[in-house]
């Protein structure tokens, strides 16, 4: 394992009963410290399967993962494992469990039996990163979907992982939520240098991370950045998945014979390329 | 089948500290036959506003008519009432509880005291509607399925009572593109071919933009504007000001008239916008300069 790879998954198999289809087949990937890597895939792909691998939630049939050094088969490290690779998942409010926003961030910390003092620092620290310390003393209930998610996220925090694992973090949350969930994770993992393994099926999503992985049928069926990946509009659409509104309008006009140039994501770019076939002052 | 809403205001927790109006003075009518889109961020009532269409909850001011009757009023048969207006929850999948896919489905009817070969024929139909093969699925668990077939299968159960006006509170949460456009077609094919009325509950501008004939807009318990989407996203600020955003294809025609490209006012789906650039990419004979 290098320096720079925190997450090792080494030619794993998995299925969830004997007998039964493999989920995933002979998978194998690097994550990068302090990398921002999105996996997509459609629903049943496997994706979410190999979020839970990531940390011990599941064990590989063959094949091995390691997380920091550690072995996720090796049980004498589940929760030292659990503690470097926190994991957020789809539904906020099955992962609230005190009366008090503060309360909830403290649950991990009072499991692990750290100090009191030690303990007030991380949870300010926690809500702070998350943008959530006016609402320290607030009833989850009273959140927003998008708030929630913050809260477990500063749960997370709070155990001072190396690895944040988000799966599909965002499905249940509105735009703006949404919006807010993404934002949160990518300063920590700007500012901080956070390791984040983003799982969705909005592409939107995924445009700003370093990598994307796409994931079909277990396997993995593409990889590269957000513009090789999005620029295989044909293949991203027979994996039953899309790419970003822009990238889809650029590739149908490229079709119809306008020299759009590849790998266009966002309204910005496509407003220049548009503009040097189209506008007056050119 | 018409839906009006006279000056409708609902208030939860009447008297409590927690009280707290959710819909305030609400003016609305819905024709037989549209497919309107209703949209506004988390909180705005708009949940609260699809629970007055069928009686589910009834106003603290105002009226609801149906075809023209309060359906509030003394002696009307709420129960006819919701077999014909529809309501499809959130995450409906989290509602199914029978042992089979076709017990499920046949739930609604059955309630209905309909005779068995109806209810039968009900759930051949159900099923058809919502692409689920009856020889295939009707005997499975439907905790056996998919998320995205357990949510057709929610959905199945709603279009057994053969309603004529379908409300959906965010069919497409949570699914994945695959899922998500199934559904979609789905929803269209209702309107188009059984002229189902449909009330949508959505969050994405671009599914609305493509699907709905007519967009409402709600803020803070009210409407906050209400007409064709080529209309309602030409008032940018008052979306953005509601929590939504606007269309993609929007985003790009602003950014290119700001470079002095002349675009009309009402192009707003992506394939409006591939074929007008194209037909100006045409007009300036294929070649930049030209």
């Amino acid at each position: 394992m290098s320096n720079q790879a925190c997450v090792q998954v080494d030619h794993v198999t998995f299925q969830y009963e004997e007998g039964a289809d493999k989920v995933l087949k002979d998978i194998s990937l690097t994550v990068n410290r302090g990398e921002f890597l999105a996996i997509l895939g459609h629903n049943g792909s496997g994706k979410s399967t190999l979020a839970k691998l990531l940390n011990g939630l599941y064990l590989p049939g063959e094949g091995r993962v390691v997380v920091c050094g550690m072995d996720t088969s090796d049980e004498n490290e589940t929760w030292n494992i659990r503690q470097k690779a926190g994991m957020i998942f789809q539904n906020p409010d099955n992962q609230i469990v005190a009366t008090v926003v503060r309360e909830d961030v403290a649950f991990g910390l009072e499991n692990m039996g750290v100090p009191h003092d030690e303990m007030v620092r991380r949870i300010d620290a926690a809500l702070e990163a998350v943008h959530m310390s006016e609402r320290a003393e607030s009833a989850p209930h009273m959140l927003s979907g998008g708030q929630k998610q913050r809260v477990a996220i500063a749960g997370v925090l709070a155990m001072e992982p190396e690895i944040i694992i988000a799966d599909e973090s965002t499905a249940m949350l509105d735009p703006q939520g949404r919006a807010e969930v993404l934002e949160v994770m990518h300063r920590l993992n700007r500012e901080k240098g956070m390791t984040v393994i983003w799982i969705t099926h909005y592409m939107e999503e995924a445009a700003d991370a370093d990598r994307i992985i796409v994931i079909s049928d277990g396997t993995i069926a593409l990889e590269g950045t957000p513009r090789e990946v999005f620029s295989q509009v044909g293949t991203m659409r027979t994996l039953h998945l899309d790419v970003p509104h822009m990238a889809a309008l650029a590739d149908s006009l490229r079709k119809d014979g306008v020299p759009l140039p590849e790998g266009i994501l966002t309204v910005e770019e496509m407003t220049q390329e548009v503009c040097k076939l189209l506008c007056p002052s050119n | 089948m018409s839906i009006e809403l006279k000056h409708v205001s609902y208030v939860y927790s009447a008297g409590s500290a927690f009280e707290r109006r959710a819909l305030n003075d609400i003016c609305l009518t819905i024709e037989d036959g549209e497919y309107v889109a209703l949209c506004g961020h988390t909180g705005c009532g708009k949940s609260t506003l699809v629970q007055h269409l069928n009686g589910l909850l009834q106003p603290t001011e105002g009226q609801v008519l149906v075809d023209g009757k309060d359906i509030n009023a003394e002696g009307v048969d709420r129960k006819r009432l919701r077999q014909k207006v529809g309501l499809v929850f959130q995450y409906p999948e989290y509602q199914l509880f029978e042992e089979t896919v076709e017990k499920d489905i046949a739930f609604g009817p059955r309630n209905m005291g309909l005779p068995e070969k109806e209810i039968h024929e009900r759930v051949r139909r159900a099923m058809d509607h919502v692409h689920m093969s009856y020889e295939k699925y009707a005997q499975s668990s439907p905790f056996d399925l998919s998320g995205g077939q357990m949510r057709r299968v929610a959905i199945a159960g709603v279009l057994a009572m053969e309603p004529s006006v379908l409300v959906l509170d965010e069919p497409t949460a949570g699914l994945d593109p695959r899922g998500r456009d199934r559904i979609l077609r789905i929803i269209q094919e209702l309107h188009e071919e059984k002229n189902v009325t449909i009330i949508m509950v959505s969050h994405s501008m671009d599914d609305v933009a493509r699907l709905a004939s007519r967009m409402i807009v709600m803020m803070d318990g009210t409407i906050a504007a209400s007409g064709p989407c080529r209309e309602v996203f030409q008032k940018r600020d008052l979306l953005e000001q509601a929590g939504l955003g606007v269309p993609a294809a929007v985003k790009l025609c602003l950014k290119l008239r700001e470079q002095g490209l002349q675009l009309p006012e009402d192009l707003y789906t992506a394939e409006e916008l591939h074929d007008h650039l194209l037909k100006l990419f045409k007009e300036k004979g294929g070649l930049k300069g030209c």
